[in-house]
């Protein structure tokens, strides 16, 4: 009781929208978005306002799937990576719903589940809205360079996704559910190397799975995936080798920075990165084939990197965060 | 977690591809040394149409901080950087796509607050360490050389 928490009644993901940006159109999973723009500026004139346009229209996508109006929704959760989670509170300014931003960095698809599936269960709430959303241009004026400042990215760099998702948890309706969930604890072991986020997040990770493991005494055969969020090909490497060392072999482990794009022709070094993967890739990919009956009983935890620009100058190391959500295709 | 940091700070070092560097240097040599007989080509061209060679020199810099801020406005510096690397960092054209590309970056912020104020940015620190460093030479050279040469 207390870490792991199994909720009453399984919480429906009931409905799910995804918007993406060109290169995501571009990539493996493209014709399964809701909407790909080619324009990343989203016919705005700041990255920001695109970020936020971006976020509105995966919204109004949600609202007409669902055919319910903003009303009916009892609260929104969601987060971002620009400064003050702005790009989601600016999507909800001129829309009626009760709003709670959250911030965990690119772990704010789960944990925005994780929120929305305790909050139904504990009664008070029906349905909760969870958002997540990153834009490439917003996240390197905030992390890094200018746009056209000529640099060259490391091998273990990311890169960030252009994408926002929803996902609409409901008291009852058609799943699949969510069963369980677990908060992740913050896990540190010393990277400064804000190119190389893979590393700093793999550790929390593999924290959030051994710890699941060991207290529901699941197993990994027992999942059909264990989906991360973006880990990267680095990150991914590393979580195998750190839960090696718990003696948990990681047999059917898929990361969302890994699936979204073709690492080799679309040139993203170590894979993708940023809030809107593992939102993206849970709306375009994981939860339609939960749907389909191709996939039955997945973890999906998304893991995120709780640096800023300024702890970066100050030599600090990278805190890693990974929460868990348990999601099944039928009520078992 | 059974592994301590010094332990993961040993795994991530084998589990991070190292760039190529071989293949970065030649890249940079390339298109770097493209870039430097560009400027070599240009000052000769400015002394033949009767440059005095201070001026043609001076006229040589001129012109490729001009033609890599055009083409970082283009956004074409940026590409090429993508293979040269330092070929693009190095010579003075990196140091007009450093202060151009911010310039173009924060102007969504305004032409005062964002333009004006984050300009400097990356380019900056060259700035302030390149006067302080030319400062400290010039004392130097003051009091080890000979009064009135």
């Amino acid at each position: 009781m207390g870490r792991i928490i199994t909720l009453k009644k399984p919480v429906a993901i009931t409905t799910h929208s995804c918007v993406g940006g060109k290169k995501e159109g571009q990539g493996p999973l493209g014709e399964y978005f809701d909407i790909i723009s080619e324009d990343n500026y989203f016919g705005q004139e700041s990255w920001e306002k695109a970020e936020t346009e971006m976020l509105k229209r995966s919204f109004y996508t949600i609202l007409k799937k669902r055919d319910i109006k903003p009303q009916d929704i009892d609260v929104a959760l969601g987060g971002d990576l620009c400064n003050q989670i702005t790009s989601t509170a600016f999507c909800y300014r001129d829309i009626p719903v009760p709003f709670l931003g959250l911030y965990g960095a690119c772990s704010a698809m789960a944990e925005s589940m994780v929120i929305g599936a305790c909050l139904i269960n504990s009664g008070g709430v029906d349905n909760a809205l969870c958002s997540a959303s990153s834009h490439f241009a917003t996240a390197e004026r905030q992390f890094r360079t200018p746009l056209d400042y000529g640099g060259k990215r490391t091998p273990t760099a990311q890169w960030t996704v252009t994408g926002a998702a929803h996902a609409l948890l409901e008291r009852e309706g058609k799943g699949p559910f969510i069963t369980r969930v677990m908060f992740g604890r913050i896990a540190d072991l010393g990277i400064k190397d804000a190119n190389n986020m893979g590393a700093a997040m793999a550790p929390a990770a593999a924290t959030t799975l051994k710890e699941f493991f060991t207290l529901s005494g699941e197993k990994v055969e027992n999942y059909d995936a264990i989906y991360t969020g973006d880990l990267g090909q680095v990150g991914t490497d590393l979580l195998k080798q750190l839960l090696m060392h718990e003696n948990i072999e990681l047999t059917n482990h898929k990361d969302c920075g890994l699936i979204i794009f073709d690492r080799e022709s679309q040139q993203v070094q170590a894979g993708a990165s940023g809030c809107g993967c593992s939102g993206c890739v849970l709306s375009s990919h994981i939860l339609p084939q939960l749907e389909a009956g191709n996939l039955h009983r997945i973890l999906f935890m998304a893991t995120g990197a709780l640096l800023s620009p300024t702890t970066t100058m100050q030599q600090e190391s990278i805190p890693g965060i990974a929460h868990l959500v348990e999601i099944v295709a039928e009520k078992e | 977690m059974k592994i301590n940091k010094k332990e993961y700070s040993y795994m991530v070092e084998q589990a991070s591809p190292p760039s190529h560097l071989g293949k970065n240097c030649l890249w940079a040599f390339i298109i770097g040394g493209s870039i430097c007989t560009l400027g070599e080509w240009l000052y000769k061209f400015y002394k033949n149409i009767g440059f005095i060679m201070s001026d043609a020199r001076l006229m040589a810099s001129i012109s490729l901080v001009g033609l890599a801020a055009v083409l970082t406005g283009l956004g074409w510096y940026s590409r090429l950087a993508k293979k040269a690397g330092a070929g693009t960092l190095v010579p003075i054209t990196g140091f007009a796509n450093a202060v151009v590309s911010p310039a173009m970056e924060f102007r969504a912020e305004g032409l005062i607050t964002g333009t004006g104020t984050k300009m400097f940015i990356i380019a900056g620190p060259v700035i302030v360490y390149g006067i302080l460093a030319s400062v400290v030479y010039g004392l130097i050279l003051f009091f080890i050389s000979p009064m009135g040469r």
